[in-house]
């Protein structure tokens, strides 16, 4: 069976969710829960790198626009790192990245976040 | 010059969880008989894998397999996804825009196909009661204007 893991820090208002695996329709569940769980908790800001994730299907990445419109209703921000070229290129396609910015590295996003 | 196809692989799946991953591996082999960059490879797996996942989860066929049949030629791969389902009309389906999903109380899927047509060079899809033929071709890129023009 496909492994999938997550490894979540947490810091003040934001955190970064570092996935490892196949973003599925279990991937993105599994993302989902943990950011919604954070959100309740009072987090607003989500840094999620994909680096160990470079493969996903549509069904995983609807479950991430539902949690995208969820951060953006409670006022926060969600941002992706380290995406390949291809994951790069669906967001893209789906016109995701017009709510969800993606940039190079975890410490480039952070800068961006504070700025925002 | 007509591009002459070289191989032709088939593979029968099972449609169980994670099967579609497992046909990406054959992609990854087939492609080093390809002059493909990596970043085309990896578009190809994940075209392959939007259109297993939809025979998987909309054919309702009753064999529960799908056939993958891969054409190797010198400067392309030719993959036709075969499923013996119900069927479908492409032509009702509508395009997906993020703009009609965010913020909606609406399904937020509808996206494989429209990633399927980004992803590849060429998307054909043959479908009635019998099921469906989901064909796709990926053109190297050194070769890709020249097969273009050919066919013009
Ligand atoms: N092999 C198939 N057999 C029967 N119906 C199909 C098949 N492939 C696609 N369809 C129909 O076409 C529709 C659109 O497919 P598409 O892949 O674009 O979106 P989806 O599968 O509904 O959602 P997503 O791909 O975003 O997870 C499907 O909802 C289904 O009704
Ligand atoms: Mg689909």
């Amino acid at each position: 069976m496909n492994q999938f893991n997550i490894d979540i820090e947490h810091t003040g208002d934001y955190a970064v969710i570092r996935s490892d695996g196949y973003i599925n329709n279990l991937g993105g569940e599994k993302i989902s829960e943990e950011c919604c769980r954070l959100l309740e908790s009072g987090c607003r800001n989500f840094i999620l790198n994909l680096e160990k994730s470079p493969i996903v299907n549509s069904i995983g990445v609807s479950i991430l626009i539902e949690l995208i419109e969820r951060v953006l209703e409670s006022d926060g921000k969600l941002v992706f790192t380290n995406l390949t070229s291809t994951i790069a290129k669906t967001f893209r396609i789906m016109g995701l990245l017009q709510y969800a910015g993606a940039f190079p590295d975890e410490l480039t996003a952070l800068d961006e976040i504070k700025k925002m | 010059m007509t591009v002459q196809e070289i191989k032709e692989i088939m593979l029968t799946v099972p449609m169980i969880p994670d099967m579609e991953l497992a046909v990406t591996k054959t992609v990854e082999s087939l492609s080093r008989f390809i002059p493909f960059t990596g970043d085309q490879v990896d578009e190809v797996k994940h075209a392959i894998i939007e259109a297993c996942m939809n025979a998987f989860e909309h054919s309702r066929s009753a064999d529960c397999r799908i056939l993958l049949v891969f054409k190797v030629g010198p400067c392309k791969l030719t993959v036709e996804i075969v499923d013996h389902g119900k069927g479908f009309d492409p032509a009702l389906v509508e395009d997906p825009k993020i703009e009609n999903k965010l913020f909606k109380n609406v399904r937020k899927r509808g996206w494989g196909l429209k990633l399927m047509k980004h992803l590849m060079d060429e998307v054909d899809i043959v479908s009635n009661r019998n099921g469906t033929v989901v064909r796709m071709v990926k053109y190297a890129d050194a070769y890709r204007k020249e097969a273009l023009n050919e066919s013009v």
